[in-house]
């Protein structure tokens, strides 16, 4: 991607060119490549600057519109009201309301529809609302600008959409490009270009594209009147990083790399303006073919409710039946002997559906109209409720001060909404390493140049093992003065340049120049200025140098360069220009080195070079790499100081330190040309297989190298990461890290972070042993499997003996490197080895791949059957975040890849604490008590439906009015839940932190557990059975007002549903722990708006309010024993839960009930800080203190 | 994915950090309840002092109501059948038979005083006018105004005559109107029963026109209960309207009329009942009933009583919270409490 071979300069150079373009070997090449083009996934072609070529309109590409919409304006009804139904409730509901026209209905069809409407239109005007953003973003994105070279042979303005594959387009500096394009020229004469890829993988440095030679002289709009030109290349695929194709120009084929793919949504950056040729467009681009959606995930909540729903689907059908057993027998009874028996219900003149001649099938009709009537047992506004709750959840993640980052101004941001009380649940964190524990800003701290140590800094991770020492000889004694080592280097870093920690005066300031290998000191920072692809950036007022690096290390290493004397200040196409110091002279000179090959860096590889020529035409290749990519690499001959390299390295490494190998090598002008020729031949080549060529092509000229010395860079742990875990811990939660480190650094990482303290045993399974490596060497590779699957086997049996015999009081550290990981993960160990893992508290895989991240992850998911969260930063931990049950990615330095793939985005790992620890339990709590709540609603009030039924000789008529039902799960009884669901808190944010104990209740899923959820059920039928016998009992036959009235089906209907109203709204006044205006409002205000509801219906025409009419004015309210009768029902009904709150209160708390007595009868903590928060002014003040009193706690 | 972008681009300049309030922070001002010893025991206390006085307040209202009630339906029909099924049958067949004489004269001892006014109810029990074909077979809107004469598709079976002419007022619920009469009378002296206001005030001037009469009313083969005098309007047959105010259990009383004079203790009152309606097919039971009201109505004491023992309940639970904590007190804020304290704090 960085190969700045074909930075080719102006047209001064052009010998330079036909030199690595041998066009005439090449071509024969070509010929064998071609098939591969035209076949299968390469058969794109395009006809540059002929967009209107009948071969090209016949092979129908896709026109550059672009749509990211779910739905489109046909078909968003049909679409949304299908997914609407892909649940089952809903479908249930719907055959219900189909039913409903039938005279099998217990009440009118509008008042069954009407919640249905209302519920299913809230949530497609929810997704419609989301549609119509995304659809504004299209719009906008579909008619931006761009110059486009028309038919007048001039560049007009055109909209994004009307682009066709093959037009001409000319794109100006900071304008985003419109398709994928090939680059043609630049403004540039060499027809390179800077290119933005944010949007893409959120890095934020520039990327060099850089046009064909042939077509790079192409710099003004007057040549491409005859410019024609033919590309074949691969199919539209999602992979950003590969592009194959060839070029037909002049009559000549030209391979075409990803250098010359200017990707949709990026930025031209730079440079002046670029012209480019459509090639893929709309959907068929890069950006548009990687924007699938991750995979939905649900959360455990949500799949138990699926199965509570089926239980209260099978509690209606047995209800029903139930009712219509009874029916049938009372219908039969009808006429009994030929006589009939009620003849008011004129049995004798009937419908199907009382006949007492055909009981049975009435019978069957009547379970029908039973499953109608005790529909209200499933709640239908449930799911569109949960969801409401959930997007507000979402917005106070959003918004949480305490999870704001002032460094990266970012947010903790919740990208889906439906994992929050999953959140709550965490059992197991596996976590990254790198940016993730670490800023991954990296600190250039020491170096070992020919044999000698060089750096005095002290890292944290020394810090940390220093500190382990003392405390273990003197306890705690000594940490004071810990303490105060830690202070000095803060005030020392203030100071410092950014990714630059060293000290040594050795070294600085020039003084290199006397150590016994200042030849070898020159080389050394030589390469460190030479090899890399960084680009400077001066800054035109202070004349300081800043640089665009690829990643953290190798900017740290430009700037350590830079700092001891060797500034980088210049890059050209072609060359790289130093300002150095020379230890010959004393004085700085420039120096320019023509630059040949860049060999990039990959994972595969671990190690990169450049090949450069000198001011004195030496040819050299500089190198810089991981230590088992470069040791194996070096010359025979030149092994003075490997020894004591290798052991500051490992020292490094203990100290938590990244390293890498630097060397050399001089190369010969032969040795050089017949290397490049075979080079270029595998770079030119077309096929997948071209990274094999160049790997196996660079294999051969990185050897025999000469080493420097080796690099030690740091990388910070980020604030509070020890604190953070250590809360993490103590709330139950396991944590794994996962990294690419070596054992030595991730031990001391582990140290440093407090994962792994003095007190615990570790576990170490490692293939670091001499005969497997014997074996290895010997290349015997089914023997080395062998060998290490029997010694993983063993190791993993003697740490499980080992745990056995350790007994409780000894915690375990369980340590398992990459190689012995891929064993572990094998199908007949990965059971043993979960076993062992899970029995340690806490796990550490180093040396490990992106793809054992995601499996070790999936592992523990599947295996444990816990909540497992994954955290990362960078791409390489894409799997595990997608595998796991919740993925957190850290938006940060990285780029965005980790967080696009994510569920939730933090800013620093430290968040996480807050994340979990207070979002995660409200929302679990929440979400848990909502769920339970609303069953219990639900329950209460389908209940006294079949109670009444019963006294009805179950002939489905209900007790209620229709709209009074209707209305239950909508307007009286829903703001309050979803007012519990969104604003309930259990104790403070604050108190969550401080016992992070509470934590447990979500990982043992103790809220949510089924003896709960039973107990909210049953609570449900108690009520109504309180609710309908004492309402019915009480006012049996006898006048209920001094006028000599009765009770009618109109009275006693309005009297049960008040009282249920009162009941359930008073029930969630009961369980709710956090009052806040808004809970008073939505609960008393739907107990009012039920009386509110009643006079208005009421008073509308007896057609219309039927049983309602002016009940409540007339009938109930001069009544004194409705209101006594409501009072006395409703106090009833709650009392059963009361007293079960106050006995378990008192006599099996929670852990929340603890917490909240200790918080309010305690130190009185919670108090002053709650009035004075009343005190608006004041408010950052308390804010501040509060927090600084936490920091004084944790730091007990 | 360019969404993201965009909103960032714009907002770089400016920070992110939210701005800060009591809302998005979720710190509002709010009471947090907690299920305290005090609170409970207070609450408990609280019930039971106020329940106790409502209970004993209702009882004693309806202590204070005077009742007579008088099952008539098997005393009015002298059956000398031997067995229950022949004595079934019989009072079936002589409730059906038009032309025996169906008047029964009940004499019976006013207990207390009763003040006027006094309700005369008539109680059926076994009557299932809940049922929902019952409920259902009846039209508001041909009650309402004469327009609407047609519109009896929710009355069947009983919605046309058998000329096909719609029935006025339509549906089982009327066509099954009650039929039995009582006339009251004291040592021969008849005591009026005042019919006025017996209704729903709603049902006499919304629910049942004044300018609709009734028409084929009962004309059918099959005769179900009352006829109605078509020369009234629906909303002046005040018996119909209270029959037709569906009763939601399947034992209720309906008001018959008022007695609006005293009854001094001890009065034989005697009542003539006309015996016409038929319980006897589906076992029903009649019941006469005579009774005075006070401010809680009729006469139920189930109501004080439960009254009283919710409160007593919420007492003695007060005590026995109350006697657990003299017993085995825990100081609130007890750090023992907190079981996790004793979590070592090596780490």
């Amino acid at each position: 991607m960085r190969d700045l071979r074909k930075m080719a300069g102006g047209s001064g150079k052009g010998i330079r060119f036909s030199r690595l373009y041998s066009f005439s070997c090449l071509k024969s090449k070509f010929r064998d490549e071609h098939s591969q083009i035209g076949g299968k996934g390469y058969s794109r072609v395009v006809y540059c600057n002929d967009p209107d070529n009948p071969e090209q309109l016949q092979l129908r590409y896709r026109s550059n519109y672009v749509s990211t919409t779910k739905y489109t304006a046909f078909n968003f009804f049909p679409k949304s009201l299908f997914e609407q139904f892909r649940r089952v409730a809903n479908i249930y509901f719907l055959a219900v309301a189909c039913v409903s026209f039938s005279p099998l209905a217990p009440y009118s069809a509008t008042s069954i529809l009407a919640p249905l409407v209302v519920v299913i239109g809230v949530t497609m005007a929810k997704e419609a609302l989301e549609d119509w953003r995304r659809m504004k973003q299209d719009i906008e994105a579909n008619n931006r600008k761009v110059k486009v070279y028309d038919r007048s042979n001039t560049f007009q303005d055109t909209r994004w959409k009307n682009l066709r594959v093959g037009n001409l387009v000319k794109v100006y500096k900071d304008e985003y490009f419109p398709a994928d394009l090939l680059l043609i020229s630049s403004s540039y004469e060499d027809g390179i270009c800077y290119v933005e890829t944010t949007n893409l993988d959120g890095e934020t440095n520039l990327k060099v594209k850089h046009a064909l030679d042939v077509t790079s002289s192409l710099r003004d709009d007057d040549y491409y009147k005859k410019f024609k030109a033919i590309i074949k290349c691969e199919d539209p695929n999602e992979d950003l990083y590969s592009f194959i194709g060839t070029m037909w120009y002049d009559g000549l084929q030209h391979p075409l790399s990803l250098q010359q793919i200017l990707v949709r949504d990026s930025k031209l950056r730079n440079t002046e303006y670029v012209y480019g040729a459509v090639v893929f467009t709309g959907h068929d681009t890069k950006v548009m073919q990687n924007a699938i959606d991750p995979p939905s995930k649900r959360s455990k909540i949500e799949r138990k409710m699926d199965k509570i729903v089926y239980i209260l689907f099978s509690l209606l059908v047995s209800v029903s039946f139930m009712g219509s057993f009874f029916f049938g027998i009372t219908t039969k009874n009808d006429i009994h002997d030929g006589k009939v028996q009620r003849w008011y219900l004129q049995p004798e003149h009937t419908t199907v559906f009382y006949d007492p001649k055909r009981a049975a099938l009435a019978a069957f009709f009547h379970f029908l109209t039973g499953l109608m009537l005790y529909g209200y047992l499933i709640p239908i506004s449930l799911y569109v409720s949960i969801e409401m709750v959930k997007v507000l959840q979402g917005i106070f993640i959003n918004q949480d001060q305490d999870m704001y980052y002032e460094e990266t101004d970012n947010l903790a941001h919740a990208r889906t909404s439906n994992l929050n009380e999953e959140l709550g649940q965490v059992d197991t964190i596996l976590s990254d390493k790198t940016g993730t524990l670490t800023c991954n800003s990296m600190d250039f701290v020491k170096c070992s140049i020919a044999g000698t140590a060089y750096g005095l800094g002290v890292t944290e991770v020394e810090r940390a093992l220093a500190k382990r020492k003392v405390d273990a000889k003197h306890n705690i004694t000594n940490s004071s003065s810990n303490i105060q080592m830690s202070t000095d280097d803060v005030t020392d870093l203030g100071k410092s340049i950014k990714g630059f920690n060293f000290k040594d005066d050795r070294i600085m300031n020039g003084g290199w120049v006397n150590e016994p290998h200042a030849d070898v000191i020159q080389k050394f920072f030589r390469v460190l200025a030479l090899c890399h692809t960084a680009i400077p950036e001066v800054n035109q007022e202070t004349g300081e140098i800043d640089y665009e690096a690829e990643s953290p290390d190798e900017a740290a290493f430009v700037i350590a360069a830079r700092e001891l004397g060797f500034e980088f200040f210049e890059r050209t196409q072609s060359s790289i220009s130093l300002h150095e110091l020379d230890y010959g002279k004393g004085r700085k000179t420039d120096r320019s080195y023509e630059l040949l090959h860049v060999l990039e860096f990959s994972s595969a590889r671990k190690r990169m070079s450049v090949i450069v020529k000198n001011a004195e035409n030496q040819l050299l290749l500089l190198s810089k790499g991981a230590d088992s990519a470069m040791f194996e690499r070096l010359s025979r001959k030149a092994k003075d100081f490997e020894a004591k390299t290798r052991e500051h390295i490992k020292r490094y490494a203990e100290a938590g330190l990244r390293t890498l190998v630097v060397a050399y090598r001089e190369l010969s002008e032969d040795e050089f040309r017949s290397w490049e020729e075979e080079f270029l031949d595998a770079k030119a080549s077309v096929n997948a297989d071209r990274g094999a060529l160049v790997d196996a092509a660079t294999d051969k000229i990185e050897r025999d190298l000469i080493l420097l010395g080796a690099t030690a860079v740091e990388d910070k742990l980020q604030n509070g990461v020890p604190q953070c875990i250590e809360k993490l811990a103590n709330a139950g939660i396991k944590i794994w890290v996962i990294t690419g480190d070596k054992m030595e650094t991730a031990i001391n990482i582990g140290y440093a972070c407090g994962l792994l303290r003095e007190d615990m045993k570790q576990i170490v399974i490692t293939l670091d042993s001499p005969e497997i490596s014997d074996l290895e060497k010997q290349g015997d590779e089914n023997e080395a499997t062998k060998a290490s699957s029997e010694s993983i086997t063993e190791q993993i049996r003697k740490g499980k003996s080992q745990l056995c015999s350790g007994g409780s009081s000894t915690t375990f550290g369980l340590i398992i490197d990459g190689k012995s990981l891929s064993f572990a993960l094998s199908s007949n160990l990965e059971g043993a080895f979960l076993d062992l893992a899970v029995h340690c508290a806490s796990v550490i895989c180093c040396r490990s791949t992106p793809k054992q991240k995601a499996l070790v992850t999936r592992l523990v998911k599947k295996g444990t059957g816990k909540t497992t969260l994954a955290i990362g930063d960078g791409a390489n931990d894409v799997g595990m975040l997608q595998e796991a049950d919740i993925g957190v990615g850290i938006s940060g330095v990285e780029g965005m890849q980790a967080a696009m793939s994510s569920d939730f985005t933090v800013a620093q790992f430290c968040f996480l604490e807050r994340l979990l620890l207070v979002h995660g339990h409200w929302c679990y709590r929440r979400i848990s008590m909502m769920i339970c709540y609303f069953f219990y609603k639900n329950i209460a009030f389908g209940f006294t439906l079949f109670w009444f039924e019963a006294r009805a000789s179950f002939s489905g008529q209900p007790a209620y009015n229709d709209w009074y039902m209707s209305f239950y799960n909508v307007f009286f009884t829903s703001l309050p839940v979803i007012a519990l669901g969104v604003f309930d808190q259990d104790v403070s944010a604050r108190l969550c932190l401080k016992h992070p104990q509470l934590y447990e209740e979500g990982v043992h899923d103790i809220l949510f557990s089924w003896p709960r959820i039973l107990g909210w059920m049953l609570n449900g039928i108690i009520s109504s059975m309180i609710i309908f016998f004492f309402t019915t009992n009480s006012i049996l036959h006898q006048a209920f007002r001094r006028d000599g009235s009765v009770v009618d089906f109109e009275v006693l209907g309005v009297l049960m549903y008040t009282c249920v109203v009162w009941t359930v709204n008073c029930q969630m006044a009961l369980s709710i722990n956090y009052f806040t205006w808004i809970q008073h409002f939505f609960i008393w205000g739907s107990i009012a708006f039920w009386y509110i509801f009643l006079v208005i219906y009421g008073s509308l025409s007896p057609v219309v309010s039927t049983t309602a009419f002016r009940v409540l004015v007339e009938a109930c309210a001069p009544s004194p024993f409705y209101w006594l009768a409501t009072l006395l029902v409703v106090v009833s009904t709650l009392l059963p839960y009361i007293l079960y709150r106050t006995l378990q209160v008192e006599f099996n708390p929670m852990i929340h009930d603890r917490i909240q007595r200790s918080g309010m009868g305690g130190s009185g903590n919670e108090s002053p800080g709650d009035l004075s928060i009343q005190h608006s002014g004041k408010m950052g003040s308390v804010k501040d203190k509060s927090r600084y009193r936490d920091s004084l706690l944790v730091k007990q | 994915m360019s969404s993201g972008d965009g909103v960032s681009q714009s907002s770089s300049k400016k920070s992110k950090k939210p701005r800060y309030s009591r809302f998005t922070q979720q710190e509002l001002p709010a009471c947090k309840p907690i299920l305290t010893p005090g609170l409970v025991i207070s609450t408990f206390i609280f019930i039971g002092i106020t329940f106790i006085p409502i209970g004993l307040s209702s009882l004693s209202a309806s202590d204070a109501v005077v009742e007579i009630v008088h099952r008539y339906d098997e005393v009015c029909i002298s059956s000398n059948a031997n067995d229950d099924e022949a004595a079934h049958f019989a009072r079936i067949g002589y409730i059906q038979d038009d032309r025996t004489n169906k008047t029964c004269t009940r004499t019976l001892n006013v207990p207390k005083k009763m003040k006027q006014p006094i309700f005369v109810y008539y109680q059926l029990d076994d009557f299932y006018q809940n049922h929902r074909r019952y409920v259902k077979s009846r039209s508001d809107e041909q009650y309402k105004s004469p327009e609407n004469e047609q519109k009896t598709k929710t009355c069947e079976p009983e919605a046309f005559n058998d000329d096909r002419k719609p029935i006025v007022p339509c549906g089982l619920v009327a066509w099954s109107l009650f039929n039995d009469t009582y006339t009251i009378s004291i040592n021969g002296n008849t005591i009026p029963i005042n019919k006025k206001d017996i209704a729903w005030r709603s049902d006499r001037t919304h629910k049942f026109g004044s300018n609709v009469y009734p028409k084929n009313f009962q004309t059918r083969g099959l005769i179900g209960g009352a006829k109605l005098n078509e020369s009234i309007p629906l909303s002046e047959q005040e018996d119909l309207l209270v029959w037709m105010r569906t009763a939601a259990l399947p034992n209720f009383r309906k008001l018959y009329g008022r007695i609006e004079t005293d009854l001094e203790a001890n009065d034989k009152i005697t009542v003539v009942i006309q015996n016409n309606y038929n319980t006897y097919s589906f076992d029903g039971k009649k019941n006469l009933v005579i009774s005075t009201t006070t401010w809680i109505g009729g006469k139920n004491d189930f109501l004080g009583k439960i009254y009283i023992t919710v409160g007593g309940i919420c007492l003695f639970l007060a005590i026995a919270f109350i006697l657990v904590y003299l017993l085995k007190p825990r100081p609130l804020g007890d750090p023992a409490y907190l079981s996790w304290n004793k979590d070592p704090a090596s780490y």
